[in-house]
């Protein structure tokens, strides 16, 4: 996984609320068995018009915001499907950091496990930062918590762990095979019914 | 201080780490499906790593099932997601219900069905709706395909532990109002993410008087409500439904005696609250898209209060104002993990029975398993469906998600059993309006949605 500590980039605003898995990345796109190539599906039927080319109104598709690495978005972002296809679109895409409202549960765990680091700012913060220019770079700093834009520093809270597992980027299966002497006597003492 | 059922169950399953970060927790059931598990194994091919424990997971198809013809998948790319599961299940000996088999089915209908999903257990799935399993008092959620690997190489999982909340359901259902219309009147009231962070728990007389079916239904739409787990003490209702089932516990007194532990001291313990009076519902309908955008069926839509819901009236094709019973239904689907089991047929059956559906209506009839049709056809209520005009159609995911080409078409209003509303999710502009199983059969017949409590003909 790759790290992030300090990450620099411009911003894509979409505030609807609720925004779900589904939206992010249709079914359709689902049936593959491999991790990549999402990016192009990523909000796939709000980016095209019904004869398959682009709607030049949504935001993904103006030519300013394509470089943006930094989504900003509203309430309860990433709700419903536990589709993890929906955080390999977004990072296929080039996003690494989204600051919304909230998430759904699953998505943020989902997050935790592809270096997409998701930050909860207070809607006020992310009105501010929804009005920045395509080429305004605002800087995350991980290490300090804090969400820097222009005159603004906004400070967001995460969990340590998560956090320190971002620095890192380091592989959750590895480090849990380290344990197998303590899953051992778990399952010694479990109780099994026959 | 006393515990709840949920951190009874927790701390039943820390393997290490210390509360208030993340802890590993061991998992006693991992259930597998097509979708997103092909990465999860790529994964262990990968890294040289193998199933750790194959006889604590079990795998099914059911998203991409065809529901017509099953044997023959024309979407080349479902069918390579098909034979990718029936390889990796081979390669790393792990037991599969394959399609046509006896045991197939959506993978939140099989697990109770087989007696897999017991009270006191971890359960987990690479799916949302795996919140179902805690009706049987266990802690059920929903992960993402890199934990599906995780899991599968370790039998365990890294958590935080989330909060929890009660929600007590008392009173009684009026006639006609269903376990559905509960959690969909709880999300309509609280928000599409109320339960974000916390483990829910449903309790109060209202749970106890529930069968297993409508206890299953209302932990399945928690994850609708933001809660990734939904659940309800373990009773003589459940351990009546386990006994005899095939992975069931043969010595089912040890069991019990075990799983009675399981019940939350007292209602001060859990973090937060909600009251719930259930003897007022009415039977209710989603208008929008998102499954909080719903109202009673005698009620007119809401106001238009910001952008969302200006953008979900517009999707919709419908105004503000209107009553729910206006809307127009051009076609309804009874089925999924929400509301795919025998009961649920068995009531839109009641309800279906010698009359005939609108003219204008397309009907779909969706077992939620192998065994729900072939138990649906022995009552013989296959042919009161086909009587009344609804197709009756091979088990799967089917039109819930729309991945098999069971899909609904542009701009059709679409009365279904199902979880979700959101664009989309049915087929491309395809609207969708959630409710019960009777309320859909109701629908069906009319051509659009009636008070079922007031209809004296059905």
């Amino acid at each position: 996984m790759e790290a992030i500590t300090i990450h620099k980039g411009t911003t894509i605003p979409l505030m609807n609320n609720n925004i779900d898995t589904d939206q992010i990345i249709p079914k359709q796109f689902l049936k593959n068995i491999l991790k990549v190539g999402y990016g192009q599906h990523l909000f796939h039927d709000w980016r095209f018009l019904d004869d398959g080319t682009p709607n030049p109104d949504f935001i993904l598709n103006k030519e300013e915001r394509k470089n943006a690495t930094i989504l900003i978005s509203g309430d309860n972002f990433g709700c419903g499907s536990s589709r993890e296809h929906a955080a390999w679109a977004l990072k296929d895409w080039g996003l690494k950091i989204i600051i919304a409202g909230g998430y759904s549960d699953i998505f943020f765990m989902n997050c935790t496990k592809n270096g997409i680091l998701p930050i909860i700012l207070p809607q006020s913060a992310r009105n501010t930062l929804a009005q920045l220019a395509p080429d305004d770079e605002i800087t995350v700093d991980l290490p300090q918590q804090k969400v820097i834009c222009q005159d603004n520093v906004y400070s967001f809270e995460i969990d340590a762990t998560w956090k320190q597992k971002f620095i890192d980027g380091i592989d959750d299966i590895e480090l849990t095979l380290k344990q197998e002497e303590k899953i051992r006597n778990f399952e010694k003492n479990m109780p099994v019914f026959e | 201080m006393g515990k709840t059922l949920f951190d009874k169950l927790w701390e039943k399953h820390v393997v290490s780490g210390e509360e208030g970060e993340p802890q590993l927790i061991y998992v006693d059931l991992h259930l597998v499906h097509e979708v997103t598990s092909p990465q999860a194994f790529e994964g262990l091919r990968t890294n040289n790593r193998t199933v750790r424990r194959p006889d604590r997971t079990f795998a099914t198809m059911d998203h991409n099932v065809p529901t017509k013809d099953i044997f023959n998948i024309k979407d080349q790319i479902s069918r390579k997601q098909i034979e990718t599961l029936r390889a990796n299940c081979k390669e790393f000996g792990l037991r599969l219900a394959d399609m046509g088999n006896e045991d197939q089915g959506i993978v939140h209908v099989i697990g109770p069905q087989l007696g897999l999903t017991q009270p006191g257990e971890i359960v987990v799935c690479g799916d949302s709706h795996t919140a179902t399993h805690g009706a049987f008092g266990s802690i059920a959620f929903g992960i993402g395909t890199s934990e599906v690997e995780h899991v599968l190489a370790t039998q365990t999982i890294w958590q935080l532990k989330p909060k929890t909340m009660g929600i007590h359901l008392y009173g009684k259902l009026q006639e006609g109002v269903a376990a559905k219309d509960i959690i969909m009147a709880l999300i309509a009231q609280n928000g599409v993410d109320f339960g974000t962070g916390y483990a829910v728990e449903f309790f109060g007389e209202t749970v106890k008087q529930l069968s297993m079916e409508n206890r299953m239904t209302i932990c399945n739409m928690a994850i609708e409500g933001g809660a990734k787990m939904g659940m309800m003490r373990p009773d003589q209702t459940t351990f009546d439904y386990l006994k005899g089932r095939k992975y069931a516990p043969k010595n089912m007194d040890k069991a019990v005696e075990y799983w009675k532990q399981f019940y939350t001291d007292d209602v001060t313990d859990y973090d937060t609250v909600i009251e719930f009076d259930v003897s007022t519902l009415a039977p209710y309908v989603s208008w929008g898209t998102n499954p909080s955008m719903a109202v009673p069926v005698n009620a007119t839509l809401p106001k238009i209060t910001d952008m969302n819901v200006q953008r979900a009236y517009d999707y919709m094709d419908l105004k503000p104002a209107i009553k729910a019973t206006d809307i127009p239904i051009q076609w309804i689907f009874i089925g999924s993990c929400t509301n795919g089991r025998l009961a649920d047929i068995q009531e839109a059956a009641r309800v279906m029975k010698g009359h005939h559906i609108a003219e204008n209506v397309t009907a779909w009839i969706v077992p939620g398993s192998r065994t729900v049709k072939n138990e649906a056809e022995r009552l013989g209520l296959d042919q009161i469906f086909k009587d009344a005009g609804c197709e009756w159609r091979e088990p799967g995911c089917s039109a819930c998600l729309a991945m098999n080409p069971d899909k609904i078409p542009v701009g059709i209003h679409c009365a279904s059993t199902t979880n979700r509303n959101f664009e989309g999710r049915q087929g491309k502009d395809a609207r969708t309006h959630l409710a019960s199983p009777a309320m859909v059969a109701a629908a069906a017949i009319h051509g659009h949605f009636i008070d079922i409590r007031q209809e004296e003909a059905i």
